[in-house]
């Protein structure tokens, strides 16, 4: 069992440094039009450690993670695949990495012609008419999205529309989202099979709806049957649909969201499209959007003119909502979604639609008759599915989170716990088209195990992890005492 | 086994009320609620003279699992929050019926009615049907 690695400062011993990295001294002149009183008359309370000291700490805490590259990673709604080392190595290339955001146009040609086809990729895969890459990450994109719908509904005299429909089946940040633009949110519920209510949605549209936020397939893990007829409900109150990214994988080359009707879309680049994510960005949250919102884009496009490609600004998209972020988005993550898309090609991109819901579903099959409960038993997975322990939490006071932690121990990162919120005890698993029939069947093989340690021997199961370097947290405390900060014991 | 006090209107949103002697209400959310969330660590209470409508999002609260709406069961206007959550989210756990309510409010006319609040039995029902 691994020991708890120790704070850094604990290793601190007076004097010690790493010379060689140690910045060069300034000398009083360059010091001299710093005022007196902005000057630290103590010198900051670093710790002091040598080279070697730093890269054995580092080292060593990054051996306490779960990732990606050691460990399957099942965790529902976040699409944890793994991303092709190619498409790092390529994105990597000094010609790239070293260009200037600021440089001329003309010198960068290379690097805009892979962002124009980038642009153009994702308007084919997701059947929208304009795509502009600028917003930072999946919750920027949503902003795009929502503003652009307001800026619509504003251009046509119409601004008194500002509800958004949001089914209790969307994404979780989407209320945030029509909050954050100013909109109010109308949420409405999802029958037992997990689709919309239409009967729900008919009544609470009307002339206040500037649109309806939307994931296909949803948080629960099912496709939405009557998108069809939502789309037909929505349009015609005169409101606009959008879509939320975060499910593409599952229908990556199957299905467009354009086709089904929405309006606009974001997509989040960093996880369908190959960055590693999950730990706070970088990412990128694209948005494409059909014909009604193309005015409306933020701002910078690449457009191309001839054989040359140049940003289109404020001057050519005269009714865009703006500039979202400095320069043009992330350059290294959109990079990384270009080389993807271009080594996946057209029928690799559609073998990832396929394989990420064959995975689900043969897990779901195999969890099932292992003797759990789906959610939707009657429904087919899409990319990702729902078990609900409602049942082994009553007869065996065995909890969803203890089947999570316990996990841990069999070396597997738990799937989403009690999200959505609207199935008790559950569990969203999503294992992603990149995991072999060995892994999702050791998976299973463990999550059997567990069901049968939890009928025996509870405890087992109640008191896990035990083999973590740390055990089952108080998250109460924590976050009911938010300070975190360490504090030394005596002073360095 | 949830505890549904007899004295008491329900919500099938697992929302509690109670009728005050000075014709204003008490509203809590119930101990199958408070159970579901697990331990409570945030609570946001309306402030008093909001007023609030019938089915209108007005309180949170938040767990180590999840943060919910609470909706008001009737509309009317706040005549306080529970100043005690502030500092004390857990009163909502240990006591839910009681220290733990969330607002007191004074319906508006015939709200009470309108609101065709659960009786105990009906809201056991409303369990029974969930699997709780």
């Amino acid at each position: 069992m691994p020991n708890q690695e120790r704070v850094i400062f604990e290793y601190s011993t007076p004097g010690r440094g790493a010379s060689d990295q140690w910045p060069a001294d300034p000398g009083e002149e360059a010091l001299a039009d710093l005022p007196p009183r902005l000057r630290r008359a103590t010198p900051p309370g670093l710790p002091e450690v040598g080279e070697l000291e730093v890269v054995r700490h580092f080292t060593r805490l990054s051996q306490l993670n779960f990732s990606i590259d050691t460990h399957f990673y099942p965790l529902g709604s976040c699409t944890m695949k793994y991303n092709p080392k190619a498409c790092n190595q390529y994105a990597m290339l000094p010609q790239f990495l070293a260009r200037h955001p600021l440089a001329p146009e003309s010198c960068g040609q290379g690097f805009l012609e892979c962002m124009y086809e980038l642009q153009e990729m994702l308007k084919e895969v997701t059947g929208m008419r304009g795509v502009a890459l600028s917003p930072m990450a999946g919750a920027h994109g949503e902003f795009a999205g929502v503003a652009m719908i307001r800026a619509y509904h504003q251009a046509r005299g119409d601004a008194v529309r500002n509800e958004i429909i949001v089914p209790e089946a969307a994404h979780g940040t989407n209320p945030a989202t029509a909050t954050m633009c100013g909109c109010v949110v109308r949420e409405i519920p999802v029958d037992s099979e997990g689709d919309v209510d239409l009967e729900a949605l008919k009544a609470v549209v009307g002339p206040n709806t500037a649109g309806i936020m939307l994931t296909n397939p949803s948080t629960l893990g099912v496709f939405e049957r009557r998108i069809g007829e939502v789309a037909r409900i929505v349009h015609d109150a005169g409101g606009l649909l959008y879509y939320d990214g975060a499910n593409l994988n599952a229908i990556l080359g199957k299905v467009r969201p354009g086709d089904m009707g929405f309006d606009v879309i974001h997509m989040n680049l960093h996880k369908t499209f190959s960055t590693p994510h999950g730990g706070g960005g970088p990412g990128a949250g694209a948005v494409g959007v059909g014909e009604r919102l193309l005015p409306f884009m933020p701002i910078p496009v690449v457009g191309r003119e001839g054989g040359t490609y140049r940003w289109l600004e404020e001057a050519d998209l005269p009714h865009s909502i703006g500039r979202l972020s400095a320069f043009m988005g992330n350059a290294g993550v959109l990079l990384r979604a270009y080389i993807y898309m271009r080594l996946l090609g057209r029928d690799g991109m559609r073998r990832v639609g396929e394989y990420a819901t064959l995975n689900a579903n043969y897990m779901l099959k195999k969890l099932t008759e292992a003797g759990f409960d789906a959610a939707y038993p009657r429904r087919r997975a899409s990319h990702e599915f729902i078990l609900t322990l409602k049942r082994q939490a009553r007869d065996l006071n065995v909890t969803a989170m203890d089947f999570a932690k316990r996990l841990l121990d069999y070396g597997f990162h738990a799937p989403t716990t009690y999200f959505p919120l609207l199935v008790p005890e559950c569990l969203l698993i999503e294992p992603t088209e990149t995991e072999s029939k060995d892994t999702l069947d050791a998976f299973v093989t463990a999550m059997s195990q567990i069901l049968k340690e939890a009928s025996e021997e509870p405890g087992r199961v109640s008191g896990a992890p035990h083999t973590m370097p740390v055990r089952r947290l108080d998250d109460v405390r924590a976050a009911r005492q938010l300070d975190l900060t360490w504090k030394p014991t005596a002073q360095p | 086994m949830s505890n549904v006090p007899a004295d008491l209107k329900f919500t099938k949103s697992h929302e509690w009320v109670r009728t005050l002697a000075d014709g204003s209400v008490e509203i809590g959310i119930t101990d199958h609620a408070q159970h579901a969330l697990g331990d409570l660590v945030f609570v946001e209470v309306p402030e008093a003279g909001r007023a609030v409508q019938a089915g209108e999002a007005c309180a949170v609260v938040e767990s180590v699992k999840a943060a919910s709406d609470v909706y008001s069961p009737l509309g009317g206007e706040v005549v306080a929050g529970n100043p005690l959550l502030a500092t004390q989210p857990e009163a909502v756990n240990t006591n839910p019926y009681g220290a733990g309510w969330l607002m007191r409010l004074m319906p508006a006319a015939g709200a009470i009615a309108a609101a065709r609040l659960l009786t105990a039995a009906d809201y056991q029902k409303v369990l029974e049907a969930e699997g709780g």
